[in-house]
């Protein structure tokens, strides 16, 4: 059998790089440099997606990556991780970074419930600021608030335990009977699945919690009870 | 101890960084602080006309960095006190000339001999950027009441989290008071509630702050000015004092004050 440490796929959006999570960063760095100058010039001019798993990748570790495709001709493009630390540390290094939830078939270390499927997804724990993107194959819950600007885009529901100001698409793969909850509930753009409702400029709005939900073929909001 | 490194970016442009590092530069050394101002704004430099120190420039911050003069020779005497410096940008340089690293370096050796070392920023979220924060204790962050420059600097308080620098501070300037009374603008309460990090100055909308940029003159030095006031009032809240803020920060005018109790409001 091949080995997994480093995986490699093509795509529209470039050349897919996945590291193994659970074998020690030296080796996968060292595995990532030998199967990138195997075939040096095949990978030139590259733009790489690297997708770290579980990993919690530090600044400097990252930087590193960065600095050796740079010297193969590689660009690298985005940083997908379920970690936390792996994403800001990217952020941090002015990378496009995208925070996903495991797959759903992973049996290992789920952030959230593991009663059965669908109950699966990610919890962020502080705020959402402008140019951020979350995405989710499951849920997401927010313990903090979503900034104008900011934007969550979840197969399933979207809990907001704070303030909803920025954009969020629950149900994002067509599923009608996902939900958005919020404390405070004022979205730039609410969707679920295929519907989409704009929040009306009002001023004089009163923070209650609330839930959005698809009735009759369009959102409904309601008092959270 | 040493010296503070205060760092003033916002994010968006033109929201006034450049006024409020040269004017606090100036309240600060009033106050009998030893100051230095660092424009890390490359290949944009303004700091220098905003302080009237235009024509004395002869070395700037790529010769100290790439070693062509010393510190004290690209640091710039101000006209009226004797302990504020200016170590100007480079007029039209390489924007990679200077690291992160050479900014630590250089505010290192720095520390000993200041109180405050001050860093005006570019905008953008960039090289220049990293460089103006790389060594700073503390960060300001300007804004306008506007939703597209506290996008932006809600943007710039999301990778200072994410370096764990911080927690910065809010100044928000070109305040109109009576569009806020209105309803028109947004209010300071309406922009601490979006980005939520402590608000350290409100700085008025003011005619005289063009005018006197143009001249050189900081307007902080024109004591009927209402946004010199507000930057008086930063300076003495970054030096650790409990200043109240004003209503808007505005009424030093003491008619109008009497006017707005007669009137009931
Ligand atoms: N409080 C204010 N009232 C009036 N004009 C201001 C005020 N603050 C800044 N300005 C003007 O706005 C413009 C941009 O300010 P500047 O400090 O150069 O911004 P930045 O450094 O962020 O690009 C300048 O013309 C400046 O004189
Ligand atoms: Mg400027």
């Amino acid at each position: 059998m091949r080995d997994q440490t480093v995986t490699f796929k093509g795509g529209k959006d470039g050349l897919q790089v996945t590291l193994d999570a659970h074998v020690d960063w030296p080796l996968v760095a060292a595995a990532l440099t030998e199967r990138l100058d195997e075939q040096r010039s095949f990978f030139s001019g590259a733009r790489v997606t690297l997708d770290v798993g579980a990993r919690p990748m530090r600044k400097d570790e990252l930087g590193s990556v960065k600095a050796m495709l740079e010297r193969r001709e590689m660009s690298l493009w985005m940083v997908m991780s379920e970690s936390q630390t792996t994403i800001d540390s990217a952020t941090a290094l002015d990378l496009r970074a995208d925070l996903i939830s495991p797959a759903p078939t992973d049996a290992e270390g789920l952030p959230v419930g593991t009663e059965d499927e669908g109950t699966q997804g990610i919890m962020v724990r502080r705020t959402l600021r402008s140019g951020r993107t979350l995405r989710s194959q499951g849920h997401v819950v927010v313990y903090g608030d979503v900034n104008p600007g900011a934007e969550i885009i979840a197969v399933g529901d979207i809990i907001i335990w704070g303030r909803l100001r920025g954009n969020v698409h629950a149900g994002a793969d067509g599923d009608d009977s996902a939900v958005v909850c919020a404390l405070d509930m004022r979205p730039t753009q609410l969707r679920i699945s295929g519907y989409i409702s704009i929040a009306p400029p009002d001023k004089r709005h009163k923070p209650k919690p609330e839930v959005a939900f698809i009735r009759n073929r369009q959102i409904i909001v309601e008092a959270w009870r | 101890m040493g010296a503070k490194v205060v760092t003033i970016t916002s994010g968006k442009g033109g929201v006034g960084k450049t006024t409020t590092v040269a004017n606090l530069g100036v309240a600060l050394a009033r106050l009998g602080q030893r100051v230095v101002l660092i424009d890390a704004d490359i290949g944009l430099r303004n700091l220098d006309i905003v302080m009237g120190l235009e024509n004395r420039i002869v070395y700037d911050l790529v010769d100290v960095v790439e070693g062509r003069c010393k510190i004290r020779q690209a640091m710039i005497k101000h006209k009226l006190f004797p302990e504020l410096y200016l170590i100007p940008s480079a007029q039209t340089r390489d924007k990679t000339a200077v690291s992160p690293t050479d900014m630590i370096q250089l505010t290192d050796k720095l520390r000993p001999e200041f109180d405050f070392i001050l860093i005006d920023s570019p905008a953008g979220i960039e090289r220049g950027f990293r460089n103006a924060v790389a060594p700073s204790d503390e960060v300001l962050i300007v804004t306008n009441p506007e939703v597209s420059a506290v996008r932006d600097a809600d943007r710039i308080i999301g990778l200072l989290e994410a370096d764990n620098k911080g927690p910065a501070q809010l100044i928000l300037n070109r305040a109109k008071i009576d569009l806020i009374r209105k309803g028109e603008m947004l209010s300071a309460e309406d922009v601490t509630d979006i980005l939520a990090i402590r608000l350290i100055g409100i700085v008025p909308e003011d005619e005289h702050v063009i005018p006197s940029s143009n001249n050189g003159v900081p307007v902080t030095l024109n004591e009927n000015s209402r946004a010199g006031m507000a930057f008086r009032n930063i300076a003495r809240r970054l030096m650790g004092e409990n200043v109240p803020f004003m209503p808007m920060e505005d009424d030093n005018n003491i008619l109008r004050r009497i006017a707005r109790l007669l009137s009931g409001g």
